[in-house]
């Protein structure tokens, strides 16, 4: 009897508390509804996107590019030496990102990954967050994935990284009590004064903002996010921005990568 | 170092009239933001960019901070025969940049 | 206290207090040397440039969105019709704003050599504003166009 009666209260407890986080198998935004932040904007925005010349975001790629070939002092060795050319070497990758280190089996998004190969391989000195230098890389690596679908694993050791993610997504926070889900999975597409919101998709990153004035990484455009419900900006590098950064990425699974995307 | 991009159409007869479009990278820095710690970031604009075709100066602009970021300046010129563009610019601090790129026009039959 | 001691205690306190408020208005402008917010008239934005020579509203189209959902850089063009000779064409573009703290936004020379009068560019405006493009000819005349441009501020403002 009593063994009935336990079973049955943990048969009604367990599911629903399952049941208020997003698992694998259950999306919040159906594939079919998936939008870029590029149908949310302007279209002047959209313009300044499409117009290949005069893109703000093109002298981060003319950078990057150079970069990518420029040997290091310490050793002589360019990210060509080993991984080739990059509309070649490097087409899928951007699209995988975060994803497990195998050898520290850590969660890494693709800024750390190239920290990691221009200190370990190029012993050269970790590039600043935010740096021209980082940014173009990032931008050029993106730049061979133009055009491809976003497609993250999130199986093994990645899984608990996907959970803290989207509890984080789902989650309120912030002297403005709002959780991302909130606006980006209830109510894009509705306005807030007078900006439309859109599906908070990762899709056209590293970006230009007309905001920043500048080219900029999806870590700092999170940082801004938690801004702006005024919570408390985790620092840089904060596994929990990559956690979020890996469930993003899951969720807009199949969206089209955006080289070099402008947003406002 | 600031990175420049120029462009105009790719064929060109003596006489036309072509559009050229300029990219320039720079911040452009207004003089009224403040960096993260709240210090005024000193302003650092460009002040005064020119284009020269062969020998002439056909075009000059002096832009102010209420110009954006990464500046785009396009504007016309009647092209006659194949020269070197020469654009030159310089900002408050003094830096100077160039960008030389040949023009090649094709004769009026 | 005696009517006219307390009466002199009114006019110092009010006094007073206007004189704060007359400061707060302009107080944090002047600290940074700054007017941006105050909106000038039409004549405050040209005649620096003009000095009373003729002008008028004619064969200038200003281009630009009614609605710029960014400050930072809002596209703009401005074309002239002017047959661009020795004789007749237009020397110089001025861009200026109503409420930026520099009015003066550019300045373009241009001459025969030009072709035809049309230049673009990218602005940076400090909020709603008219916007006028000021075109000064060989003959010492001067023409011109003005739009309103509405610029919206970003609903989430983030520290970013």
């Amino acid at each position: 009897m009593k063994t009935w009666l336990l079973g049955t209260c943990l048969a009604l407890i367990l599911p629903s508390s399952l049941a208020q986080r997003p698992t694998p198998a259950e999306r919040h935004l159906p594939y079919s509804v998936m939008r870029s932040g590029l149908d949310f904007s302007s279209t002047d925005v959209q313009a300044l996107q499409a117009d290949q010349f005069a893109n703000p975001a093109q002298h981060w790629l003319t950078l990057g590019n150079a970069l990518w070939q420029r040997g290091s002092v310490a050793n002589g060795k360019s990210c060509q030496s080993c991984h080739g050319d990059l509309a070649t070497g490097m087409r899928g990758v951007a699209t995988r990102y975060p994803e497990i280190d195998r050898t520290s089996g850590r969660l890494l998004n693709l800024e750390d990954r190239i920290q990691n190969c221009t200190t370990k391989h190029q012993q050269a000195k970790p590039l600043a967050p935010e740096s021209e230098a980082l940014l173009g890389l990032t931008l050029s690596l993106a730049q061979a994935s133009k055009g491809m679908p976003l497609r993250v694993a999130i199986e093994g050791a990645a899984l608990a990284h996907w959970q803290a993610g989207a509890n984080l997504f789902t989650q309120r926070q912030g002297q403005l009590n709002l959780s991302c889900a909130n606006c980006h999975d209830q109510r894009y597409g509705q306005r807030l004064f007078s900006d439309v919101i859109s599906q908070g998709q990762p899709n056209g990153y590293p970006v230009y903002r007309l905001e920043w004035q500048t080219l900029g990484s999806l870590e700092r455009r999170l940082r801004s996010c938690f801004s702006g419900i005024r919570a408390e900006v985790p620092p840089w590098g904060a596994p929990e921005m990559r956690q979020l950064t890996l469930y993003l990425m899951w969720r807009a699974e199949g969206l089209a990568l955006e080289v070099p995307a402008v947003r406002k | 170092m600031s990175f420049a991009r120029i462009q105009w159409p790719q064929r060109i007869v003596s006489g036309d009239v072509v559009k050229l479009r300029l990219l320039v990278q720079h911040p452009m820095e207004t003089g009224f933001m403040q960096d993260l710690n709240g210090k005024i970031i000193p302003r650092n604009v460009l002040r005064l960019l020119t284009c020269t075709l062969g020998q002439q100066e056909v075009f000059r602009v002096e832009p102010s901070s209420g110009i954006s970021a990464n500046p785009l300046f396009e504007f016309h010129v009647r092209a006659s025969e194949t020269a070197e563009v020469v654009v030159q610019w310089v900002d408050d601090r003094n830096t100077r940049g160039e960008l030389r790129q040949t023009m090649a026009v094709l004769p009026r039959l | 206290m005696s009517i006219a001691g307390s009466r002199r205690n009114w006019l110092q306190r009010w006094s007073r207090l206007a004189l704060t408020w007359v400061v707060a208005q302009g107080g944090h402008g002047w600290a940074q040397q700054v007017s941006s917010g105050q909106l000038l008239s039409f004549s405050e934005m040209v005649e620096p440039i003009t000095q009373g020579a003729g002008l008028q509203r004619k064969n200038v189209s200003l281009s630009a969105p009614i609605l710029a959902d960014n400050g930072t850089l809002v596209p703009l063009s401005v074309q002239v019709h002017s047959p661009m000779t020795e004789q007749d064409h237009v020397t110089h573009l001025y861009l200026l704003s109503q409420r930026n703290p520099v009015t003066l936004m550019a300045v373009f020379h241009l001459g025969p050599w030009s072709g035809i009068a049309h230049i673009g560019t990218r602005v940076r405006l400090a909020g709603t504003q008219e916007v006028v493009a000021l075109a000064r000819l060989s003959n010492g005349g001067f023409w011109y166009d003005q739009m309103e441009i509405i610029v919206t501020e970003s609903a989430c403002v983030d520290a970013s």
